[in-house]
């Protein structure tokens, strides 16, 4: 009974179709330890590393000579930036927008960096799906390669105030 | 001690000695937590009608409100006070001994207690939008973070007074030998609350001082990575708790023993060994944390608490087919299943947390942990897909189930409308497993959870949502009806059982 004391003596050998159960578990267990590691070496989509620290108003400037230097119009308020294939760019996010609205080029390569100038944000493309985190305080380097052109948004998927489901940016791919 | 005797009563059903005090607080404790989880449920049904687009009841104010109060009465209220009425039974009850210090389990339980009305008046005053996680900078009003401080350090007081008991039941030698299962099981829950607390308190102590101005800022992916040594590990509590439960039920329902207790003690040590490691899975596409920590803690350490999971999942449904097949239902592989107490509702509600908390929940978790789909799943509804089955239906059913026998033995009263109680872990599991899997497959679609409109109204530009997840936050809705309605009726026999209930002669 699981309520009562057990026996004297409990720690008895394992029972045959208990013991090949968790071999089959463990095994399993090590299949998918050795995975995590393979696929961040072998894969071709893994979650960005580059991090740096940044207060908000560097990366504010950062971010502003950018959008000076390469800006080529404006949609709804927001800068349109094309900038250079293979260059740094920058995405900031505050309560509640992303700026500027990007302009890539499909199958060239980018380093976007993201930060917050308040909350916490998190970046999510959409119609693709993929999520990160955006923080003050950080700057995180997203190594991105558009390989569909299209327009594509980046709703913010963090909390960050009443007007949280306003917060929707684009990119747009040629 | 002194008069001894008439502190105690001997019961009835199991011959068990009951030390009145004990009795009392894990009384009030599971009194309190049906409240919260009355207010939890409530709560529930707004976010989820809210985010039904065919509704859309709430304000974006008030969704984000009913949101965070939803999250805190549910995930902590609700499960810690009825875990903190579990550790009391284990040790007190299930030992035969006395409740090491009764007045230290009354200041317990009113810290809690003040805590938890300070964080939901907090919230309800508008005071403190910020869900439950309270990401800095996002700041609320210094009360909510002194309301969370009051409570953990009154549910720590709770652990240490379920230790201490475990020290005088041993010392008084109220059993010989090794602690039964479930206490060890409900020990390794205690001994993981203590490392949930402790980061609880590393977090909300300088938070609440940031609050108040005596500090300045606190790093935000600091803040994430000990924030998360609490919300992670606390579930660990909950999964651990819940699975002492599920062998306390084994046993209650159909008469099970374990198979080998030396796999299930072992099991629950790999929980207090990995789990709070394995916490880094959170953090998986945040700046600041290295990949190489990411990987290191997300692989070995969860693994290895999957594998306790995984060992627990075979041996609870096997130690049932053992003793169901002793009973005679031998025909075929699955006469002892079919003949199994299915109309008891501590039995149906240990059979759907099993199945749902095993195949719904630890599947999904297991799959977020992973890095690469990790970037698929964060901060989608994908996230409280999983966790509606693990917490909702694994942890809370599991609660739910054991309730029908705490009536009985505890409260001494005889459950009332007793066809209303079978059906109940039917309508409300049932309701649960609806709202993971459309949260769940919406999620698939890029559909963020703790987001108002999926219309995006206001937006500068509208995202075309796929009509599926239409369907799919439809079938969420259904679920969440079901399930409220499931919760409602638990409620109602619980307060109407501990009222009016006949006492049993």
């Amino acid at each position: 009974m699981s309520i009562s004391v057990p026996e004297r003596i409990w720690w008895k050998p394992v029972d045959k179709g208990e013991k090949i159960w968790v071999g089959l578990a463990l095994t399993w267990c090590i299949v998918m330890f050795i995975m995590m590691p393979l696929w961040h070496l072998k894969g071709g989509q893994n979650a960005p590393s580059e991090t740096y620290r940044v207060t908000p108003v560097q990366f504010q400037k950062a971010a502003q000579e950018f959008i000076d230097k390469y800006k080529v119009g404006e949609e709804k308020g927001t800068a349109v930036v094309a900038p250079p294939a293979g260059s740094d760019i920058y995405l900031n996010s505050m309560m509640w927008r992303w700026d500027p609205i990007l302009k890539l080029e499909k199958g060239k390569t980018y380093r976007l960096h993201t930060s917050s100038m308040d909350l916490q944000h998190g970046f999510s493309l959409y119609p693709q799906n993929m999520n990160f985190q955006v923080l003050p305080g950080y700057d995180y380097v997203l190594t991105i390669t558009p390989t569909t052109a299209g327009e594509f948004y980046i709703q913010c998927n963090e909390f960050c105030g009443i007007g949280h489901h306003m917060m929707v940016g684009k990119i747009i791919v040629s | 001690m002194t008069n001894a005797g008439a502190e105690f009563r001997t019961c009835p059903t199991t011959g068990l000695k009951v030390h009145l005090p004990a009795e009392n607080l894990i009384k009030a404790n599971a009194v309190a937590a049906v409240v919260f989880l009355l207010v939890g449920t409530v709560m529930a049904l707004l976010v989820a009608l809210t985010r039904w687009p065919a509704v859309h009841l709430l304000s974006a104010e008030g969704y984000y409100r009913a949101l965070t109060a939803h999250g805190l009465n549910m995930l902590i209220f609700w499960i810690i006070f009825f875990e903190i009425a579990v550790l009391y039974f284990a040790s007190a009850i299930l030992l035969n001994s006395r409740l090491a210090a009764p007045k230290v389990g009354w200041l317990s339980f009113l810290m809690m207690l003040v805590g938890s009305l300070m964080v939901d008046l907090m919230i309800l005053q508008g005071k403190a939008d910020v869900m439950m996680t309270s990401y800095v900078p996002l700041k609320a009003d210094p009360l909510f973070y002194l309301g969370v401080i009051l409570f953990a350090v009154g549910a720590l007081i709770g652990v240490g007074l379920f230790f201490a008991t475990l020290v005088v039941a041993k010392r008084e030698k109220t059993y010989e030998g090794s602690l039964p299962l479930v206490v060890f099981g409900a020990l390794a829950a205690g001994i993981i609350a203590v490392v949930a607390i402790a980061h609880g308190a590393i977090i909300y102590i300088p938070t609440f001082l940031w609050s108040v101005g005596i500090i300045g800022p606190i790093d935000p992916a600091m803040y994430r990575v000990v924030w998360w040594g609490l919300g992670h590990t606390s579930q660990q509590i909950n999964v651990t708790a819940q699975i002492a439960i599920w062998y306390l039920l084994a046993t209650l329902t159909v008469g099970a023993s374990p198979l080998n207790e030396k796999v299930c003690r072992s099991a629950f040590v790999l929980y207090i060994l990995f789990i709070n490691l394995a916490s880094a899975h959170h953090l998986l596409v945040d700046p600041g944390v290295s990949p190489s920590w990411k990987i290191w803690n997300t692989s070995y350490a969860m693994y290895l608490a999957v594998l306790a999971s995984m060992i627990h999942g075979f041996t609870v449904p096997a130690s049932i087919e053992v003793a169901q097949r002793k009973k005679g239902y031998t025909k075929g592989l699955f006469e002892w299943l079919k003949k199994a107490p299915w109309g008891n509702p501590g039995f149906s509600a240990l059979a759907l947390s099993i199945a749902i908390f095993g195949f719904i929940g630890g599947i999904t978790g297991v799959t977020f942990g992973t890095e690469q789909i990790n970037i698929i799943s964060h901060n989608t509804l994908r996230i409280p897909g999983h966790f509606h089955a693990t917490v909702a239906a694994g942890t809370t059913l599991a609660f739910m189930g054991v309730t029908y026998y705490v009536l009985p033995l505890v409260f001494r009263r005889q459950v009332v409308v007793p066809s209303l109680a079978k059906l109940q872990p039917y309508v409300f599991g049932i309701g649960i497993l609806l709202v993971s899997i459309g949260m769940t497959f919406a999620g698939s679609y890029g559909i963020s959870r703790r987001h108002w409109d999926i219309a995006f109204t206001g937006a500068p530009f509208q995202l075309s949502v796929d009509p599926t997840v239409y369907l799919m936050l439809g079938v969420m809705g259904i679920g969440a009806i079901l399930a409220f309605t499931g919760a409602l009726m638990y409620i109602l026999i619980t307060v109407f059982t501990v009222l009016i209930g006949k006492r049993p002669a």
